[in-house]
Order: structure tokens, then sequence, then C-alpha cells
């Protein structure tokens, strides 16, 4: 039956689309396959730095994220100028869209013209990310982190346990299987939005894209590209059902684990 | 030789004071059993002595030592103490065995095999040996109180405080756990509980307290604060308990 209603759901919405006025011109400058096959070398190339951005900035992301979630939760008045710093670097790029931080790091470090300071979009394009997705995971991190009940803490400090020991063993253990979901949720997300590198020039898919449309005036290497960043995702999406559904297994069977 | 006293601990949380003054003074080889109703402030006082919390005012000295100094390391302190919770507490993502031997190995720098040999031996003597490489969820509650006991009994303390340890058991648990407790003192841990098992309290304490209204109204053996309470508010009290039939 659902697959009956989806056969005719497609149906009726592909002859909608083919039989409007303007389709054969659409079909022509989007779905050319000859325009494709001839694009995909590029752009697969091009998809590797993505791959690289998505790679080293994931892994970044994740340490900044946990850094930072851990300067939020730390307790007492001697930390406050760190978690006000944590917490305001949060506010900030949580709320800042990540196109405009592109920029601005892409842009406005160079433009400084300091030595030492890199210049290439790749390098630059990555750490834009790494600031934005770190502020998000951050939050991720220190919600996992307050959802271990206080008491898990009083247990491990009555042990002689100090607060980095108790965090470490018995804290952030508990929270990342929290937040795993959530955490896999995001990297999707990732996966996307490394293809705003190629506003900073960097030659990612695509940049390759792009590059390609300019020269035929043809918008297929754009489907091609939107394609293959769909295939990339599509692996990590169903890893993040999959971890979900697992959680909530747990969850339901009143199992902490 | 006094291990554990308390002089005139003060504890309020926001204008919500719990403990007004409290002196207590538990002995070696002692068993001091904490009584009093909801509130009253047994839960915090042992809170305070294991130095889970700051005290407002008073003093709790460890073998003579005054481990509310703002100079002592409390970590340093907690490790020479043993705690164990109403809600047994014991950590989901670890195993039994590594429950038991986290705090010796981490805290205390044992070798693991000396821990781990340790810890089994432990477990062996509360018939949880064949529990070792399971998970916390996988045991009965009373199985789980016990486990708490054994693994804060591992870091070999000077004193081992119990908080309210059967209240959130099913009664027909509350036993293996209380047996484990009494075989416990008879070996000669020093003990302070807060306890509603009167009847426990009268056979294996040496002195009991009662508390209310964050006031120690009076302290005594058992006898005499169970049997001849001074204290109207102590009187009181015991007669709600016996009504209850705990008693």
């Amino acid at each position: 039956m659902a697959l009956a209603s989806t056969l005719l759901f497609a149906a009726v919405a592909y002859l909608a689309v083919t039989s409007s006025p303007g389709w054969p011109r659409v079909q022509a400058t989007f779905f050319s396959p000859s325009v494709a096959l001839e694009s995909l070398p590029d752009i697969a190339r091009g998809l590797l730095v993505n791959l690289q951005v998505l790679v080293v900035g994931g892994l970044l992301v994740l340490l900044v994220g946990l850094g930072t979630a851990a300067l939020r939760t730390l307790r007492g008045p001697a930390f406050a100028p760190l978690r006000l710093l944590a917490t305001a670097y949060v506010d900030l790029f949580r709320g800042m869209p990540l196109i405009i931080v592109l920029y601005l790091v892409g842009f406005g470090f160079p433009a400084l013209g300091l030595q030492g300071v890199p210049t290439s979009p790749f390098v630059l394009g990555t750490a834009a990310i790494v600031l934005v997705y770190s502020a998000y995971v951050a939050e991720v991190f220190r919600a996992g982190i307050e959802s271990v009940h206080p008491s898990q803490r009083a247990a491990a400090r009555s042990l002689g346990l100090t607060h980095r020991q108790t965090m470490r063993i018995v804290v952030l253990p508990q929270a990342l299987r929290t937040v795993t979901p959530a955490l896999l949720n995001d990297f999707v997300a990732l996966q996307k939005d490394v293809g705003l590198i190629s506003v900073l020039g960097a030659v990612d898919a695509v940049r390759s894209a792009q590059i390609q449309v300019g020269q035929s005036f043809n918008f297929t290497p754009y489907v091609v590209a939107g394609l293959l960043f769909v295939l990339l995702a599509v692996p990590s999406a169903r890893l993040a059902d999959a971890v979900t559904a697992r959680a909530r297994r747990r969850q339901q069977s009143g199992s902490l684990l | 030789m006094t291990v554990l006293e308390l002089r005139g601990i003060v504890k309020a949380f926001g204008d919500d004071v719990v403990l007004r003054g409290v002196d207590l003074a538990v002995d070696e080889h002692r068993v001091v059993a904490l009584i009093g109703g909801s509130g009253s402030g047994k839960s915090t006082l042992l809170r305070c002595a294991s130095l889970l919390e700051t005290v407002d005012d008073g003093q709790v000295l460890l073998d003579g030592e005054d481990v509310t100094d703002p100079r002592v390391d409390a970590d340093q302190v907690r490790r020479r103490m043993g705690v164990v919770f109403q809600a047994y507490n014991l950590f989901p993502h670890l195993s039994v065995l590594d429950n038991v031997t986290l705090a010796p190995t981490v805290v205390h720098g044992r070798s693991r095999a000396e821990a781990v040999e340790e810890a089994r031996a432990l477990l062996d003597r509360i018939g949880l040996a064949d529990k070792a490489a399971e998970y916390p969820d996988r045991l009965s509650g009373g199985q789980q109180q016990r486990v708490a006991i054994v693994r804060a009994l591992a870091v070999r303390p000077r004193v081992l405080l119990l908080d309210e340890v059967t209240s959130a058991l099913d009664p027909e648990l509350v036993g293996e756990v209380l047996s484990l407790v009494r075989e416990v003192a008879a070996q000669g841990m020093t003990i302070v509980m807060a306890t509603h098992e009167m009847g426990f309290a009268r056979q294996v304490a040496d002195t009991v307290a009662f508390l209310d209204g964050g006031v120690l109204l009076e302290s005594g053996p058992p006898a005499q604060v169970l049997g001849e309470p001074q204290h109207p508010r102590t009187r009181q009290f015991l007669a709600r308990v016996i009504d209850a039939g705990r008693l």
C-alpha cells in the first residue's frame, strides 16, 4: 500500500513536471546526460577537497566543541571568566550565518597581511566551519554532560576522584552515549556545509561545478555536484537513524546503558 | 580514638537552614546511627562530613585533622572516606568489577592486578563474584547496593558513611544489605549511618543520634535513645515510627 501510493504520487509529480511548457528547456539545461558525464571527473576531484575539509574539520569540531562545553560546565566563581568567554563564543557563532563567518575569516584574515597567517582558502574555509560548528557541538556536548545525573558526580567525587577524573571517566562516557545521535545529525549537516568553502575560491565540488557551468552555460554540473553530496550524506543519515533507534530502545527497556 | 568529629556544623541552602550547629564524635570501630524524620538533615550532615557539601560554619575533623580548612585538598580527604548512597549510584557504563577497581587504581595508584584481586575477593565475600563482568543494570537493587558498599570498602576507608542505604530497596531486598552492613561493622569498620531501620540501629549501633530540624536533640546508647527517649520530639518521632510498624 505504501509502495503503491508512493509510486502513484511520483507518477503524478513526474507527469506534472514533464508536461509543463518549459520542461524541454529545463531538461536540456539541468539534466543533460552528456554534460553530466563530462563534468563528473572534475566535480568528483573537487569532492575530495570537501572530504578533506569534512574529516579535518569534523575532528577539530569535536575537540573544540568538547573543550568549549567543558569550560561552560566548570563550576565555581574562579572560573567565571572562562565560562563567560565560552558562553560569548557560543552565542556569537551560533547566531552568525556560516556564510558571513566564511567571508569574514576567508577575506578578513588574509587582508591583515600578517606573517604566518595562512591564506589558503582550504585552511581558512575549514577554520570558519570549525568556528561555527564547534559552537553548535559545544551545546550538544553541554546538554549531554548536564544529562548525567549529579549523583554520578557525587559518587565519583566521594571515591576521591578529582573533577577532571570525574569528567573523563564517569561523566563524559555517559554523556557521549546520550549525544551520539545528535552529533551524527550535525555531522550530516556538516557534510553539505563543507561545500560552502567554494565561496572563498577553494576548488571543491561546488566550485568545479560552477566553473563548468560558466563554460558551458548548462546547469547540469550543479545537479551532479548536488547528487554527489546527497550520496555522501545518505550513509551517515542512515547511521544516525540506526543509532537513534538503538538509543531509544535502550531507554524504553529502562536501561541506562 | 576519635576518627570523625563534627563541630558546630551549619549548612543552609539559600534561606533554608538545614543544619544548625551539629556536634558529633565517632570513635574508631564504632557505629553511629543517625535517625530523624525526612528533612531533619541526616543526609546533609553526611554530605558535609564527606566533603560533598561545603559547610557554612563549623569543622569536620578526620583523625584529628581539620579537613574543612580551605588549605586542605578535599580530594585527598575524600579518598580516605567511603560513602554509600540511597540510590546506589553505581557507574552504569562500567562493569561491576570496574566499578570496584576504579578508585583503587585511579585514585590510589594500585596496580590493576592487585585491585582486581582485591575486588574479586570482596565480591566473592558478598556472593557476587559471578557478576563481576556484568553491568549494574543487570543486578537487583540489593545486589547493586552491596556492590556499592564493596566499592566504598575497596578504598580501605577510615570511616564508612551510609546514607539510608536501604530506603530505595524493595522490602525483601533490605535484609541482604543490612546483613552486609552488620558484617562490615563486626569487622571493626567505623560507620556513620543515616537510617530508618530502627530495629537494625538498635542491634548494630553503639550510639543512636536523633536529629530534628537540623539540631542533634539527643544521642546515646540505642537502649537509652530508642528505649527511654528524653526529649519530647524524640518520643513523638519514635511513636510515629512505631505506628508505621518499623520498630
